[in-house]
């Protein structure tokens, strides 16, 4: 365990916690749209700048908080000068890239920025290129996206711009846009996204189309487990292990008392 | 060749390759590096090689294709020694003259010699040369003596000596402290102390370390790691096997860039020897210190001389930095602790370890004795280019002034032109003014002047260069190589290019360059890696140095130094005699007049490209 102060609190957190966590468990925000809890740090957005003096140090600097491991001693400001001017301006940069997206808007107006400092792009949607679609794609063992280009040339791309054919369909990069950025539509038993179309198999309980067949078929495989064991949407899999654990926790109690 | 097996037969090896060369032999050290091949300097050795032998001479001369001589703006070039004849621009078909006149009667050339352009005089000897005469070439020199993939060259010279000496007589903790006590800091460009880089990564817990050198030169202009690793590459290796036993390492990588294909295969060619010879792979010496290293082809990222990205290229990720807040000497390659230094660093070792600390101390700035950030020392090679007359590879002691270097070694501004700024620290360094040219060169002075050392491009600049334009060009140049992974680096650099791009065009407002420095302190602040860092040192320095010329352009609509062309206009003055060469060359047709009369442009065609003012022979049109 260690300690340290931010904004002037006092916490105590594991070691190899990241800052990010330790400034959450304080009781205070800042802001992030690349960061993701089931994902390795990225430190690509820069909104969860925050100021910190090491220990024994009389500098201080500015470092991501996503990524930036918390350490004994350590002196961290939320929203010093520096950190808010850094914030304000990454917000205006990602302004002027996605004029028309509602979450930086958003985020915007809550610093004060109406308008952008820099003349808004034309025709462009709403990608930051914060990274989250693709690294959840690769963790999740499919890498049917990745990164292409470079410097302001950068984008999310499958492989030749050609629909992936290593995507399944799961959707996940689709739930972890911050800007919604990722069309996906499920629609009469059928899911279109990264312009595929994905046959979706039904929920043998309540018969929704939860499921597409190669995303199925990938978590069996994966899983070792037998397909009956996916057979059930979430909502249906969980109501039956909460029936199964009830009939197992409070039935068979009630059998064993009347013995 | 056989292994050497222990320090004694190393001694009685290089014994027996001294004694076996004849001291009165002629050598005529050809420089063969990548600026000289374009001038045919491979043909120019071999015809010199075949003359050679067709007259004769082979017992007395000897011809040695060696590594860059730094002279590359008067190449082919050859040094005849031991009478130190120096002779430039030498072509194939003058071969046969240098061998019976010089070589066989001793008879000089003159119109081979350099002529001073200050004095007018013909020099001689290499020596007396102002180039070469005020460098002090520590790591350069050898390799310009030596054939570059022949070890025993370089055993000769006293190569390995320091691996030796390190093998026989120190523990690894004293090789760590003697390189923390010279003082010697990372000639990437990051300046910090190399000895405290290496004791971190000695103390990192782990049984796996690495040794990285990085040869992945990137920078505009700037070729001192190229022609080290062509010209030299076994005292580079022989820094790497003395670093990775100080720091306790089995295995090194050295990664290049694939656009250097002499270096890369100098590389290869080296360690196959250095490993044949019993130098290099298991039981080194016979000591039982075990140590080997690959060569890895970078991919022409720039943004991959940057440690991380690096570290990731290697590991076969796509080249992108990650946050240092863990540092790579503790968590570096595959996550173990990992010692990067950049060639010229590593080019640096051996000789700090066989002159001493004394010695290496007594070169440069300040005082390290206590604390290693506490001067700069050693030398360091400087690519001076640009507007000046002697362009090429310099290297110089720390602490020497920059009007040294541009005018004493460079010989100034060529075509009496004025000076105006020295670009120095590569794309994110900064262009210092005329008032900073006595200004000391080394790693602090540089930062506080507002720019930096860099990896040691130095281009200089005369008045016809615009300063709006050239932080536009460096701006461009880091925008086209950031990896786009974090929004100030992307978006910052995108944006300022957008800005000075529109002050060069005459839209610019006063306002632009508030805006320009609000978002330089965000990038520098903000950004993920060093290149975005570091990306606005171009546009601060101008603005800080050179202010007035961009308000030229913004409150005037003038670019003072006529290169803007949206900004300028041509005009035809009374020197004309109507010779129709300019209304003949313009390409928009936009020059009218009759022959022996007068000739005037019409503005509406103009297009500014310029071809008239550079056809025309009589001075006969003005631009502003």
């Amino acid at each position: 365990m260690l300690n340290l102060d931010i904004n002037g609190r006092r916490v105590t957190v594991r070691k190899g916690t990241a800052l990010l966590a330790a400034i959450r468990e304080a009781g205070f925000e800042v802001p992030t749209l690349c960061h993701h809890e089931a994902l390795e740090p990225y430190g690509a957005c820069r909104l969860c700048v925050v100021e910190v003096r090491e220990e024994g140090r009389d500098k201080t600097r500015v470092v991501t908080a996503c990524n930036y491991p918390a350490k004994a001693g350590l002196q961290v400001e939320t929203e010093s000068e520096a950190v808010v001017e850094t914030r304000r301006e990454v917000l205006d940069l990602l302004l002027a890239r996605c004029p028309g997206s509602p979450v930086i808007r958003e985020l915007a107006s809550s610093m004060g920025l109406h308008r952008s400092s820099y003349p808004p792009d034309q025709n462009r949607d709403n990608c930051i290129l914060c990274g989250l679609c693709v690294r959840v794609c690769e963790k999740l063992g499919f890498t049917a996206i990745t990164m292409a280009g470079r410097g302001a040339e950068r984008e999310v791309a499958a492989p030749l711009k050609e629909p992936p054919p290593d995507c399944v369909g799961c959707g996940s990069c689709a739930r972890v846009c911050p800007t919604g950025n990722i069309p996906l539509v499920d629609r009469d038993a059928m899911r279109r996204i990264w312009d595929r179309d994905f046959e979706m198999v039904r929920c043998t309980s309540c018969g929704r189309a939860y499921i597409t067949r190669e995303y199925l078929e990938s978590r069996v495989e994966a899983s070792g487990l037998p397909a009956s064991h996916f057979e059930l949407c979430d909502e249906c899999s969980r109501s039956r292990t909460a029936q199964t654990m009830y009939r197992h926790m409070v039935l068979d109690d009630k059998e064993a008392s009347h013995e | 060749m056989q292994a050497i097996g222990n320090f004694d037969e190393l001694k009685k090896y290089r014994e027996g390759l001294v004694s076996a060369r004849d001291p009165k032999r002629k050598v005529v050290a050809v420089c063969t590096g990548t600026g000289c091949k374009a001038y045919k300097c491979d043909d120019l050795a071999s015809a010199l090689e075949a003359e050679v032998v067709k007259q004769g001479l082979s017992d007395k001369v000897e011809i040695v294709p060696t590594g860059c001589h730094g002279f590359c703006e008067r190449g082919s070039l050859l040094v005849i020694y031991p009478d130190d004849i120096f002779y430039q621009k030498v072509s194939v078909d003058q071969a046969a003259e240098v061998v019976s006149k010089t070589l066989a009667n001793g008879e000089i050339l003159e119109e081979l010699l350099y002529e001073d352009p200050v004095t007018g005089k013909k020099i001689v000897k290499e020596s007396d040369i102002p180039f070469y005469k005020h460098q002090q070439q520590l790591l350069f020199g050898p390799g310009r003596r030596i054939r570059p993939t022949e070890i025993d060259d370089y055993l000769a010279l006293g190569g390995y000596e320091g691996l030796a000496k390190v093998l026989s007589e120190m523990k690894p903790d004293e090789v760590v402290e003697l390189i923390l006590k010279s003082g010697l800091r990372g000639r990437g460009g990051g300046g910090f102390p190399t000895g405290v880089k290496w004791r971190t990564c000695r103390d990192a817990p782990g049984d796996t370390r690495y040794v990285i050198c990085n040869a992945d030169e990137g920078d505009p202009g700037a070729y001192m790691d190229r022609s080290l690793l062509e010209g030299n590459p076994h005292s580079v290796i022989e820094g790497m096997i003395i670093g990775a036993f100080a720091i306790g390492s089995d295995q090194g990588y050295i990664y290049v860039r694939n656009e250097y294909p002499l270096a890369v295969s100098n590389v290869h060619v080296a360690l196959d020897q250095a490993r044949e010879a019993g130098l290099l792979g298991e039981n080194i010496l016979g000591t039982g210190f075990s140590f080997d290293m690959r060569v890895s082809r970078g991919g022409g990222a720039f943004v991959c001389g940057e440690s991380t990205a690096l570290m990731a290229s290697l590991e076969g990720f796509v080249g992108e930095p990650r946050a240092k807040y863990v540092h790579t000497v503790e968590h570096g390659l595959y996550d173990k602790p990992t010692n990067l230094n950049n060639v010229e660093t590593w080019a640096n070792v051996p000789l700090i370890v066989n002159k001493g600390v004394d010695w290496y101390t007594s070169i440069g700035t300040g005082d390290v004795s206590k604390n290693p950030w506490g001067g700069s020392k050693g030398t360091k090679i400087f690519s001076l280019v640009g507007k000046v007359k002697n362009t090429g590879l310099v290297e110089v002691p720390m602490g020497i002034s920059l009007r040294k270097i541009i005018y004493d070694i460079g010989g100034g501004v060529p075509d009496d032109r004025a000076f105006k700024a020295v670009q120095t620290g590569g794309p994110s360094g900064g262009c210092l003014p005329e008032s900073f040219l006595d200004q000391p060169v080394d790693f602090d002075e540089l930062s506080r002047a507002g720019s930096m050392m860099g990896s040691g491009g130095m281009i200089v600049m005369d008045d016809r260069t615009c300063m709006v334009d050239v932080a536009r060009y460096f701006v461009k140049f880091l925008l086209d190589e950031s990896c786009g992974k974090c929004v100030p680096c992307r978006e910052g650099n995108r944006r300022m290019l957008e800005i000075l791009t529109r002050i060069c065009s005459g839209q610019g407002v006063l306002s632009d360059l508030d805006l320009l420095e609000r978002l330089s302190r965000s990038m520098m602040r903000g950004s993920l890696c060093a290149l975005g860092q570091t990306a606005p040192n171009p546009v601060l320095s101008t603005l800080r140095h050179f202010r007035h010329e961009y308000e030229a352009h913004i409150v005037d609509h003038r670019c003072p130094a006529a290169v803007c062309r949206p900004l300028i206009t041509y005009t035809i003055n009374d020197e004309c005699n109507g010779c129709t060469l300019c209304k003949r060359v313009c390409p928009q047709k936009a020059i009218s007049g009759e022959k022996k009369k007068f000739h005037v442009i019409d503005q509406d065609k103009c297009d500014q490209c310029g071809v008239c003012i550079q056809s025309c022979k009589f001075d006969a049109i003005d631009v502003a």
